[in-house]
């Protein structure tokens, strides 16, 4: 059992949470996920750990709430303990100093992103950060990813800040002023990385992305997570969650992450009709 | 990787004999004479009738009554010469606690099987006895019909947990000696047990929420109830085995940091948790599993009594599995229960070359299950949702031998048909989890993944590391993997005694 040190909502729909997990501490990096059971019925699902405290030893994370197991999550406190909080799994992102390096994120991404873009600042980078959120008020850890960033800027539907358009039409105006862009980071849903990485490929950019299939145990061997990469199948979690953005086969991805799509709703009606009647 | 076949051990020759000598033994056997133990029969396992077990995930076997198991253990012929003993991987003497039921001792026998095996209603359910102790049996060389050993062994071992008191040894005084082993499955239980048992402190590292790795994600409940697992597992705590869930060596922590936590050796048996898939097109289609995905989420995430848990799995009118194995016996039995209207086994070869237990294939026909036998798909089709509709299959027929000694299945050309589904288990098997050997860079690994042992010792290239089960073997079974479990921690404990800190 893993204990809950505190567990918020950031903004709508979107809640942090913060687990005592010193062996997880020890270990993590940037890019890493750990696989959390709310409770003994709930799914083992994978969430990116967004950042660590060595002192405390914790382990955060930032989660959006979708289905039965993150609605779960939502309504635990400080106190509460979960049976799984396992990790850190897959493979780190690569951090070496690339040069410029710009950061897309959005939704949960935007905690996902920053302990790689503070890595990558740390190892020399120019770390351009774009954000994408659909309101002002959806906006959170703006001060945390302004100051591991030298330029920041944030794409959103209202007319709060500097760019209104989606994500990828903000990223195609930077490349367009920023000639030397070394590589693109994306983390967000999965719409998000795909049209980032569609944004950047005939730049011949090396896009980085996060990639979120449905996972069961996320030590390789279940084979969920299978992803299509450069037409050869990975597994998101041994292999990942970071590939290149340009040989992800996005379809597929988009198609599997629906497998369970009427469960999911069956799930919740039950959970909700039991929980809240 | 096969194991030659060794004389017996003169000190296991030593101990069977001191038994065989032991006067109630020898009255026993003068007191039914050899030729009418002969004309005894073999006493039928009662299972519960197959209409009814295919609908729920209870077990199939009822065990046998006490007064069967007697009658069971006269056919014991109590041989000068016991062979079975040396068809046990874990070299259980076989022939004392038989003798001891036929006496009606069972608490005695029992005991007399954990000295040697400390998960015995496992063992007595899972094990294939008919290649291993009862294959060699010489009542079934003189009548065709070994003596139930298996049966008898899970009838012992079931009396004593429901009696509710489980035999804990006296354990001897603590060597001082730190132990992690490495997976909780069949190969890191036995370890643990061995090694406590010789007062060595062990702790498992398991990845997963619930000790016992492919015994509870694979195996499924109607073949080995979780219960009786969890009742081994509880056993082995009161030996003193401490377990840590939810640590994944190699991420949570490598070897090396456990070492430096004072560790003074390890065993892995990280078994093979990686599957293989037949790499034709559309096998990403939704539908398709791999048998450890399938099997994880009904065994492990209880996804049968969806949506009460949260974990979902795929319910097939049409189910096929794809492969010959205990594996692929276990998935399509499962997806019969789960309510397939046709549950399929497609298999490249022909009947006889099935892996499986002829036990399991045996209960897989009674419930229903079709066999498709020299057929393999060669692609999968979906429909405009990206879920699996049917495959497309070619019919196979049996050349030369190949390296495993079966005959290989050559495509038929211009055979091709489509055979309709809406469930696919790929059930082919697995390669060796990578998780250790990638993040254990000293430690040296053949090609196929596999971590390298020296056979003998079970100790892999890293000194006072040792490993065993499918970790070093691919996919095999849980009693091999127990039976290099027994060599590993004799080794250990060799190891341990003549090693400082």
């Amino acid at each position: 059992m893993a204990k809950i040190l505190k567990r918020e909502r950031l903004v709508p729909n979107i809640h942090l949470i913060e687990v005592e997990a010193p062996e997880i501490v020890r270990k993590c990096r940037p890019g890493q996920f750990v696989i959390v059971m709310p409770d003994d019925k709930g799914e083992r699902i994978p969430l990116t750990i967004a950042d660590w405290d060595i002192q405390k030893g914790s382990i955060t994370s930032i989660f959006l709430v979708v289905g039965t197991s993150t609605h779960k999550l939502a309504n635990l406190h400080a106190g509460d303990e979960v049976p799984v909080f396992v990790g850190p799994l897959g493979k780190p992102s690569e951090i070496e100093k690339f040069g410029t390096v710009l950061c897309a994120g959005g939704c949960f991404g935007i905690a996902a992103i920053y302990p790689i873009a503070r890595a990558l600042k740390e190892k020399g980078n120019k770390v351009i950060t774009l954000l994408d959120v659909k309101a002002n008020y959806l906006l959170y850890w703006e001060d945390k990813l302004r100051a591991v960033s030298d330029h920041f800027s944030i794409s959103s539907r209202d007319n709060y800040y500097d760019c209104k358009e989606y994500i990828p039409y903000s990223l195609k105006n930077i490349l367009k002023k920023e000639k030397n862009i070394d590589r693109v980071v994306s983390i967000g849903c999965t719409y998000l990385m795909y049209t980032c990485a569609e944004a950047t490929r005939l730049h011949e950019i090396k896009t980085m992305v996060s990639l979120n299939p449905i996972m069961v145990d996320g030590t390789g061997m279940c084979g969920a997570c299978r992803v299509t990469v450069g037409g050869k199948t990975k597994f998101a979690c041994v292999d990942g969650p970071d590939f290149d953005g340009h040989l992800v086969d996005w379809d597929e991805l988009f198609m599997r992450r629906k497998s369970y799509f009427d469960d999911e709703i069956q799930s919740m009606c039950y959970w909700e009709r039991k929980n809240f009647p | 990787m096969a194991e030659n076949k060794k004389e017996m051990p003169p000190e296991l020759k030593e101990r069977l004999r001191a038994g065989f000598n032991l006067d109630w033994r020898k009255e026993l056997r003068k007191s039914l004479p050899v030729k009418e133990r002969m004309k005894i029969k073999r006493q039928k396992m009662p299972e519960r009738s197959p209409e009814v077990r295919n609908q729920d995930f209870f077990e199939v076997n009822k065990g046998l009554e006490a007064r069967a198991a007697v009658e069971e253990a006269k056919r014991c012929l109590d041989c000068a010469n016991p062979q079975c003993v040396m068809g046990c991987p874990v070299g259980i003497d076989i022939p004392t606690f038989v003798k001891m039921v036929e006496i009606g001792d069972f608490e005695k026998s029992i005991r007399k099987i954990k000295e040697t095996n400390a998960l015995p209603a496992i063992c007595g359910r899972v094990c294939p006895q008919e290649t291993q102790c009862e294959v060699v049996c010489n009542l079934k060389k003189a009548t065709g019909t070994p003596v139930a050993i298996g049966n008898l062994e899970r009838f012992v071992a079931d009396y004593e947990r429901d009696k509710g008191e489980m035999f804990i040894p006296s354990l001897p005084s603590s060597t001082g000696k730190k132990v992690a082993i490495i997976g909780s499955g069949p190969a890191g239980l036995t370890v643990a047990g061995d090694l406590a048992l010789k007062g060595h402190q062990c702790t498992i590292y398991e990845a997963l929420h619930v000790p016992g790795g492919v015994l509870w994600y694979g195996i499924p409940e109607f073949r080995l109830p979780k219960n009786i697992l969890e009742a081994e597992v509880d056993y082995l705590g009161k030996l003193g085995v401490e377990l840590k869930t939810n640590f994944v060596v190699g991420l949570t922590a490598t070897l090396d940091d456990l070492r430096e936590e004072g560790y003074d050796a390890f065993f892995v048996g990280t078994g093979a948790g990686l599957p293989n898939f037949m790499r034709i097109p559309g096998e990403n289609l939704i539908g398709v599993y791999s048998a450890n995905e399938y099997l994880t989420r009904v065994n492990l995430m209880r996804a049968f009594a969806f949506p009460e848990y949260d974990t979902p799995v795929y319910l097939g009118k049409k189910a096929v599995v794809l492969g010959g194995g205990n594996v692929a016996m276990d998935s399509v039995r499962t997806a019969k229960r789960l309510g397939a209207v046709e549950s399929t086994i497609v298999y490249r070869r022909s009947r006889v070359e099935m892996p499986a237990r002829i036990e399991e294939v045996h209960h897989a026909e009674e419930e229903g299950i079709v066999f498709h036998f020299l057929t393999t798909p060669i692609r999968f089709i979906g429909d405009d949702k990206g879920c699996v509709k049917a495959m497309e299959c070619i019919q196979m027929e049996l050349g030369e031998p190949d390296a495993s000694g079966r005959r290989r299945p050559i495509p038929i050309e211009g055979s091709e048909f489509i055979m309709e589904t809406d469930l696919v288990v790929v059930a082919i098997g697995n390669s060796p989890n990578p998780l250790i050997p990638q993040t254990t860079p000293q430690l040296k690994v053949g090609k196929w993944g596999n971590i390298e042992v020296n056979w003998d010792t079970m100790e892999t290239s890293m000194k006072g590391v040792y490993a065993g089960g499918d970790i070093i073997r691919g996919g095999a079974t849980v009693i091999l993997a127990m039976g290099d479990a027994r060599i590993a921690a004799n080794e250990i404990d060799k190891y341990l005694q003549n090693h400082k800190k």
